[in-house]
């Protein structure tokens, strides 16, 4: 069993032009999402981010530069994540493809968490 | 997008918490307290409550009491809103006593005030300074808690004209200082006859729908049945004209399961299988025409409500009393002259009468302008035409009906009937 992350890619302003009855759709769907891993005891934990650009840091000659990140005016941020268990990338791909947030023009990156054994 | 048309289709009776209605309920009470002039904030903060809860749900999960939580999130906006006006203190105290805090936030979505907010705005919305797209669209936007898309996409227009449509809606409510008020007994006749209006054609599009893969879109039909029931009851603008328009709505609602087969596709009256229509609807529909019959006078709209039983109570399709049909759309011409009530009863005088005297009744309305460019003028001459044996110039009608119809489903059935006549 590894644990895999689900980084959710989404245009900031995606959400706006929903109506009312899309936006029940979606939390619908989501909650079964959400409800069948759970059930599975595949959900190992989630968190959104903040709508805003954080702070970017680097460094340059010895110095450390500090940047307020872009939001509103990105064409993409990432809005949050999720953890899930599964036995290899086919299974966390399965699992990721009925994700809600593909459905509406987000993109998700699935990373496999790296067991570091000593 | 999502329409409910497709298969079996029923109309819910307003118990189901429903996010669309809840914004609807929201932006009218917010409108009450932060003011008609501010309505564009008000659908803002509304919409953005939504947002949030669709941002935020997904990884929190959803919240014990949804509704309140969009409530409180609502009301925090508005708040800061009013804040940043200066008008905080002023409104303060009645911010808090219209949404209470999350716990009671089930209880007080049915209370008389929010009934009464309810009401205010669409009186507000339908007000006669308006013109009539831009009451429905308002309405629609507002009161029903349906989008810009939505809203076009019912109405065949592109969602660019009914933003239009709503900036200008909202600007004439300015310059007119419409007030949010339920109006006064002596100044309600026009003004309930705007709304009444609005809701007959929101039902109209929802119980036919003239463009698009969905035949029928049960949720416009449903919010009509809401407000016209909502406007029922209230003590001041209720009255017997109101019931016969939630009769005749009920009575059409009643039928929606049996009108779409499994496909999509219509079902001809004729054809529908009368054990689908919803017997709940069909009671609520005969309390509200014995409630109208109270008044003494007889409105099109009683006399409409009055043929849509007669549909909706018919045995079968044979045992219909066309008799008494025709008796109402003679009456319906006398009181309210149109073309396409003309039309319509042409329909029923073939049935009393026979199908030549369908044909020369049609023969007498048929060159009115304004049924020129309309489809079932020319899909009721074909099929009198078809019974009476003419069955070339059957097919260039239905060629012709297929012409003038946007909707699928329509489009679909006019098809088989141009290649069974031809």
């Amino acid at each position: 069993m590894g644990q895999f992350m689900l980084l959710l890619h989404e245009d900031p302003r995606g959400f706006a032009a929903l109506s009312p009855q899309e936006i029940q759709a979606v939390v619908g769907e989501y909650s079964a999402w959400r409800e069948r891993l759970a059930g599975q005891g595949r959900l190992a934990g989630g968190n959104k981010l903040k709508d805003e650009g954080g702070r970017w840091l680097t460094g340059q000659n010895g110095r450390v530069r500090v940047v307020d990140g872009p939001f509103s005016e990105a064409k993409e941020v990432i809005g949050g994540y999720f953890m899930i268990e599964a036995a290899d990338y086919d299974e966390a791909v399965a699992i990721s493809r009925e994700c809600p947030h593909l459905r509406y023009g987000g993109r998700i990156e699935l990373r496999e968490v790296d067991p570091i054994h000593d | 997008m999502r329409d409910s048309g497709q298969g079996a289709v029923t109309v819910r009776g307003s118990v189901d918490l429903l996010f669309r209605q809840r914004a609807g309920q929201l932006a009218a009470t917010l409108t009450r307290i932060l003011g008609i002039d501010h309505l564009d904030r008000v659908d803002d903060l509304v919409q953005d409550a939504f947002v949030q809860a669709l941002k935020r749900w997904p990884y929190a999960g959803v919240p014990d009491n949804p509704a309140g939580w969009v409530l409180r999130v609502a009301k925090n906006r508005a708040v800061d809103e009013l804040r940043r006006q200066g008008r905080w203190r002023e409104k303060r105290d009645e911010l808090e006593r219209s949404i209470l805090p999350a716990a009671e936030a089930g209880r007080a979505f049915f209370s008389t005030e929010l009934t009464d907010d309810q009401l205010r705005m669409t009186f507000a919305c339908c007000h006669p300074a308006l013109a009539r797209d831009a009451q429905v669209a308002l309405t629609l936007k507002t009161v029903g808690g349906f989008s810009v898309d939505e809203i076009a996409r019912a109405f065949l227009a592109t969602p660019a004209t009914i933003a239009q449509r709503l900036v200008r809606a909202k600007r004439a409510l300015k310059e007119a200082r419409v007030e949010l008020k339920i109006p006064a007994a002596d100044a309600l006749p026009g003004h309930l006859d705007a709304v009444l209006e609005v809701l007959y054609l929101t039902f109209n599009e929802g119980h036919g729908a003239s463009a698009g893969d969905a035949l029928v879109r049960a949720e416009l039909c449903e919010e009509a049945i809401r407000l016209v029931e909502l406007i029922a009851a209230h003590p001041v603008v209720g009255g017997p004209k109101v019931n016969a328009l939630a009769a005749l709505f009920l009575f059409q609602a009643a039928r929606l399961p049996a009108r779409v087969d499994a496909g999509g596709d219509q079902v001809l009256l004729a054809e529908q299988d009368r054990s689908r229509f919803d017997r709940a609807l069909l009671r609520r529909a005969l309390e509200h025409l014995r409630l109208a019959a109270r008044g003494d006078r007889v409105t099109s709209y009683h006399l409409e409500a009055e043929i849509a039983s007669c549909h909706a109570l018919a045995e079968s399709f044979e045992a219909t009393d066309w008799g008494r049909i025709l008796d109402c759309y003679d009456r319906l011409l006398e009181l309210a002259p149109s073309p396409v009530v003309a039309l319509n009863r042409v329909v029923a005088v073939a049935r009393v009468a026979g199908t030549a005297a369908g044909l020369k009744a049609l023969a007498a309305v048929a060159r009115e302008p304004a049924l020129e460019r309309y489809g079932p003028r020319y899909a009721i001459e074909a099929e009198l035409l078809e019974r009476a044996g003419r069955t070339g110039e059957a097919a260039a009608a239905w060629s012709r009906a297929l012409a003038l119809t946007a909707s699928e489903p329509v489009r679909r059935y006019l098809h088989r009937r141009v290649a069974a006549a031809g």
